[in-house]
């Protein structure tokens, strides 16, 4: 069972959201991934108006129309708008069928204007992924870095958070969110460096690792081979690629009656 | 049976890998049916002693049979007789071709000592790969930042050494659309998959590059080797596109050596 943490409608062919998603569809079917989770539409903006990023959750929405026996979606919101994120949230998660939120780089998530957004996400039991990077180079002026995921996952230490991308230099981003019990990571969107899920797994436990692809930016392959070429146990690979995702959706899912 | 042409024996400089011990490669080679690898050495990244790099790549890829690990030696051509490096490569260590890392090695293909270079490894019948990265930029340890290849003067230099033969290693992510079709134009180029990405990757590489130009590599063992195995499954390819990139494309470049 693969349950795939990271998608997206963006660098996929097709002219509408029905037409990638059946895309995406058919190459998860190849890689016997069988439920794919969805955010963002497309273009991309890094620091969407309410307006866009109703927009592109629209999109989502009807990417998702004819699949929800196969995928689920994150609503993306913008810390920087966080009233309207509130109604966003209200209207796709709460009275909608999305079961998740996506943060990407619009405002660091140390910052405490974001904390109604992750109240409100938390009472829902939707997951929380919040995109970080450790860029060698500097990171965006509101792009967050895992340990901006840890200040906020202090401040929220009974609401489970994604820490997206593991930092992306996954040798200090394991490090800055290992103290952080309720941060799990994703690890998809960064190249296939062997050891990432075998450290993964000695200072985080397995039960803490998600997988996902970032597609249609990346491939699955590449991101699948991170667990599947991993050394540990088949078990681990079974958690990391499906389990802990089924486990942390579980009770959104039931309360909205979807598919399991 | 499958042909990788991009492998590394010896240490990354900045983490142990669970693979960089070469008996530990080569049965990890065999137990996924790869039963060729040509082989460069990390050593080749920083090491000024690159005869000492060469001559242990070629003993060490001597001392495994299960798997035919091909030594691809490293030359740099900013340090003083450097053409030595490839005579011995050549000469001394029958070597079928030679690997570089401009951007660790610090000269821009535009250097006319790159031009020279790459003249003779042609007269000798070498294969020239050229390494464009050898991880995510973003990621690279902060006391040792180098930027990928600029192409930009690569098709002038193909089309000027008609013989050249000539594999872009690790290009495939960042290069764009239009470098990967002009190069592929230049003349004898090849480009392998270890960094292509984007979902079904291999079908859109399929769209730049024709099927005879593309080969299997892996960037193992510093990249899981399942990402290139699996790439092959994503895609939808037919049988003989799968063979010609497994293997045929690589042996019949070998061949003409």
């Amino acid at each position: 069972m693969i349950w795939d943490l990271h998608c997206h409608l963006s660098g996929v062919d097709g002219r509408t959201p029905d037409e990638r998603m059946a895309q995406l569809i058919s190459y998860a079917d190849r890689v016997q991934v069988e439920r794919l989770v969805v955010f963002m539409g497309f273009p991309w903006a890094q620091d969407p108006a309410p307006e866009e990023f109703r927009r592109q959750n629209d999109q989502v929405l009807q990417a998702l129309s004819h699949w929800h026996d196969r995928a689920f979606g994150f609503a993306y919101l913008n810390a920087n708008f966080p009233e309207e994120s509130l109604l966003e949230l209200d209207r796709c998660v709460r009275n909608g069928p999305m079961v998740g939120v996506k943060l990407w780089v619009a405002r660091r998530c140390a910052d405490e204007a974001i904390d109604p957004i992750i109240r409100q996400a938390g009472e829902l039991n939707a997951a929380i992924y919040q995109h970080t990077w450790f860029k060698v180079g500097g990171n965006l002026t509101g792009e967050s870095t895992p340990l901006d995921l840890a200040a906020l996952a202090g401040r929220h230490p009974d609401v489970p958070l994604i820490c997206g991308h593991t930092g992306g230099d996954w040798e200090r981003g394991i490090r800055a969110i290992r103290s952080s019990a309720n941060v799990s990571i994703g690890i998809g969107g960064s190249d296939p460096t062997a050891g990432f899920v075998e450290m993964a797994v000695r200072e985080l436990g397995a039960e803490r690792i998600i997988y996902g692809s970032d597609i249609g930016g990346r491939s699955f392959a590449s991101q699948l081979a991170k667990v599947r070429g991993a050394e540990i146990p088949e078990a681990a690979k079974r958690m990391i690629l499906g389990g802990n995702l089924k486990r942390m959706l579980l009770p959104i899912l039931r309360a909205k009656g979807l598919p399991i | 049976m499958i042909v990788d042409v991009n492998v590394n024996l010896s240490r990354w400089p900045f983490r142990r890998l669970s693979h960089d011990e070469t008996a530990r490669l080569v049965a990890k080679l065999r137990e996924q049916q790869i039963s060729q690898a040509w082989a460069g050495s990390f050593d080749g990244l920083l090491h000024k002693d690159v005869a000492a790099v060469n001559a242990r790549l070629a003993d060490e890829c001597r001392k495994f049979g299960e798997v035919r690990l091909v030594p691809f030696g490293s030359v740099n051509p900013t340090l003083p007789d450097w053409q030595d490096d490839v005579r011995r490569c050549h000469e001394q260590h029958g070597m079928p071709g030679i690997r570089l890392h401009p951007s660790y090695h610090g000269y821009r293909l535009d250097d006319p000592r790159f031009a020279e270079l790459v003249q003779q490894a042609t007269e000798r019948d070498l294969v020239v790969q050229l390494v464009i990265r050898m991880e995510d930029d973003r990621t690279q340890h902060p006391l040792l930042r180098v930027d990928d290849v600029d192409v930009t003067p690569l098709p002038d230099i193909v089309a000027a050494v008609p013989n050249l033969r000539l594999v872009v290693l690790n290009g495939l992510r960042t290069l764009s659309k239009a470098s990967i079709g002009q190069l592929a134009a230049s003349g004898q180029v090849w480009f392998e998959i270890a960094m292509q990405e984007g979902v079904g990757g291999i079908g859109n590489l399929l769209k730049l590059v024709p099927l005879e130009r593309i080969l299997f590599g892996s960037h193992f063992p510093l990249f899981y080797l399942e990402s290139a195995l699996l790439k092959l499954q994503e895609s939808e390819l037919g049988e003989f596109q799968k063979r010609a990139i497994r293997a045929d494309n690589a042996r019949k470049l070998l061949s003409t050596s």
